[in-house]
């Protein structure tokens, strides 16, 4: 049985398609669009999956989208009726767009369907998934448990904002559900657009900027704003937020609150913006802790599943895996919307058809390393990258790997671009940019230079996973980047008197450890384990880097500037490599030199893409 | 786009949202009409009844 699951129109657009329970092919409509969190139909995505997996949509059974349209309607109607005359703006711009398109949706995921392949598909063969439902069976079908407990946790879907379940075998019982306007993805998203971070994007450079900061908001924001009950429930105070009624995610309350007015973008981050970032940084961790806690407590299980945006907060992540109430945690790489695309297919399959599970053999996941996007042939890489203008060398692997060790130990950022493209927002050794982490410019070098982003960004470190316990906290499997856990004592450097009366980002001149360009400032790493079964490319260079070097890690960052997708083609990779300084270019077989490119087809790239 | 306000309408009833009938009912009829006569010259004289 073939079904083709689909998450589109509000943000993060995407494919995915399952055959028989197994994922064969996912992929973000932003990566072919080069739109940042591309929210159309994801047109491009689902071609790419049939063409990968080698069928058409006539063969497709059922198509699956990832929540019901008319739930959410429900919701929106009745918060707006339960605030009017509040909230009138907000009502004015939303319910027309809502009667024009998204009450039809149906109607129009069969008119875009029949875009793609003639006849589409029949209006029978259109399933709808509960938005939390599609998350929890994302974060429960491709795990490696049996059974285990699910937390399911996103700003909201249609009611739900946080969920729990149960997974056993093919089903999944839902347990308890906190409801709209009361979530913790919102409060966060809410810090974050306070702090003039982007919403539904910039949360990640909020959990960034958290470790520079003093959580001494943190007592006012459990009096004011949140109430959390022992159990992890909750409650927020709506008189300081804005997002039910109005345009913003504040008002001017939450300002008065915290005696400050809400962060331009681009303004300058002072020391009371990194301390607001620790204290919600704190307080969203004590109510994930008081949940999984709980969640333990309730059901016995052993094993826990998280999915949904909050489950991107790695941080948190780690705190939830140490915190031992839970012997183990599967994390859904593709936590955000884009990866309800394949919780819907899936729950379609398991749940709406009945059909069994199967366990992966070898007690890995069934998530084949997030690396379900379209890959490139060497020849057809040669072929484009000639296109393009390009001047490289085409050489076989033992030398590549040689070639770009040597690179990285010369300290050169390298662009790495292999096999299939990554599913969800992390790159994973496929698209990434690589540098050597023993080097104290290199967050710097790499944010600044080649990134033009944020100069306090922390980088990532992929490590090999028989040596990460060597090197962080952590003897545990994170091959998708998403548990952070500190560097290892006798990595680290400790700071001196007068190190420690540095404040904010000027702690960022300070090295930390022998990994500086990887190590936040409290020491902590979100730390990627690589295997050779995973990723065998990239297993080999790290293991060439560490024969030179002694050093089994190295930066892994996304292969984009910011606020561009992370590149998909051969075409996108040559065109940032020439637009950012990044000295080194690998694709598939193919090395290329920036020295030796002709610089007139260099493009100025940084102001290509709106800050994010 | 019968079949849609079909679905909607067997939505409502089956989720016991009686009241939002007559809401939506007015939503769809009042919004349909904005959109189908925006340009057109009917369009000042309802924008002046509502």
């Amino acid at each position: 049985m073939l079904l083709l699951g689909i998450s589109a129109y509000y943000h993060d657009s995407a494919a995915a398609l399952i055959r028989d329970g197994e994922i064969l092919a996912a992929s973000q409509e932003e990566r072919f669009t080069r739109i940042k969190q591309d929210s159309t139909f994801p047109a491009q995505a689902i071609s790419s999956c049939l063409v990968d997996a080698g069928c058409s949509l006539a063969d497709v059974d059922y198509v699956v989208f990832y929540e019901k349209p008319f739930v959410k309607f429900e919701r929106i109607l009745e918060s707006y009726f339960a605030n009017a005359p509040r909230g009138f703006n907000s009502f004015r711009m939303a319910v027309p767009l809502w009667l024009k398109e998204k009450v039809f949706q149906k109607d129009l995921l069969l008119k875009a369907l029949g875009q793609i392949a003639p006849g589409g598909i029949r209006p029978d063969q259109l399933l709808f998934s509960g938005h939390h439902q599609s998350h929890a069976a994302s974060a429960f079908y491709p795990s490696p448990f049996e059974r285990a407990a699910i937390l399911t946790m996103d700003g909201v879907g249609e009611w739900a904002t946080t969920s729990t379940a149960v997974g056993a075998g093919h089903s999944v019982r839902p347990l308890n559900q906190i409801s709209f306007p009361h979530s913790l993805g919102l409060l966060y998203s809410a810090f974050a657009y306070h702090l003039g971070f982007k919403v539904n994007s910039g949360e990640y450079k909020l959990m960034g900027l958290a470790p520079y900061g003093k959580p001494r908001f943190a007592s006012l924001i459990r009096e004011q704003l949140i109430d959390i009950k022992e159990d992890g429930s909750f409650r927020l105070s709506q008189a300081h937020f804005d997002y039910t009624v109005g345009l913003t995610m504040t008002n001017a309350n939450f300002s008065r609150l915290f005696g400050m007015p809400p962060r331009q973008p681009e303004e300058l981050l002072t020391q009371d913006h990194m301390d607001l970032a620790a204290s919600i940084q704190q307080v969203t961790e004590e109510c994930i802790l008081k949940i999984t806690r709980h969640l333990a407590r309730s059901t016995g299980e052993r094993n826990l599943c998280l999915a949904g945006g909050v489950a991107l907060n790695c941080v948190a992540n780690g705190k939830v895996l140490r915190d031992g109430a839970f012997e183990n945690i599967w994390i859904q790489p593709a936590s955000g919307d884009a990866g309800g695309a394949i919780g819907a297919a899936l729950a379609a399959y398991h749940q709406g058809c009945g059909q069994p599970r199967r366990l992966p053999a070898g007690g890995g996941d069934a998530m084949k390393g997030a690396y379900l996007g379209p890959a490139f042939s060497d020849d057809e890489v040669c072929a484009r990258l000639s296109a393009t203008g390009a001047r490289f060398e085409r050489v076989d692997e033992e030398k590549l790997v040689a070639l770009t060790s040597e690179a990285l130990v010369a300290q050169k950022a390298v662009g790495w671009h292999q096999g299939k493209m990554e599913f969800g927002p992390r790159a994973l050794g496929n698209r990434s940019i690589l540098g050597d982490p023993r080097s104290p410019e290199m967050q710097r070098t790499l944010n600044l230079r080649v990134k033009y982003r944020e100069s306090f960004r922390p980088f990532a470190p992929a490590v090999l996973r028989e040596d990460v316990a060597d090197w962080f906290e952590l003897d545990y499997d994170s091959p998708y980047m998403l548990l952070v856990a500190d560097v290892a004592g006798k990595h680290q450097r400790r700071m001196n008197a007068a190190d420690e009366q540095l404040f904010g980002i000027e702690k960022l001149n300070v090295p930390r450890s022998t990994i500086p360009a990887v190590t936040h400032v409290d020491y902590s790493a979100r730390v990627q384990t690589v295997t050779a079964e995973c990723n065998p490319r990239f297993y080999k260079l790290l293991k060439q880097f560490k024969a030179t070097t002694g050093c089994p890690v190295l930066v892994n960052t996304s292969f984009n500037v910011r606020s561009e997708p992370i590149v998909c083609t051969p075409e996108d990779a040559f065109r940032c490599f020439m637009g950012a300084d990044i000295e080194v270019l690998v694709v598939g077989n193919c090395y290329l030199a920036k020295e030796k490119q002709d610089m007139k087809l260099a493009i100025d790239y940084k102001d290509t893409f709106e800050l994010d | 786009m019968v079949a849609a306000l079909n679905e909607m309408f067997h939505f409502l009833v089956a989720r016991k949202k009686f009241w939002m009938i007559p809401i939506v009912f007015m939503l769809i009829v009042f919004g349909g009409l904005f959109l189908a006569v925006q340009g057109s010259v009917l369009a000042p004289f309802i924008y002046t009844l509502f």
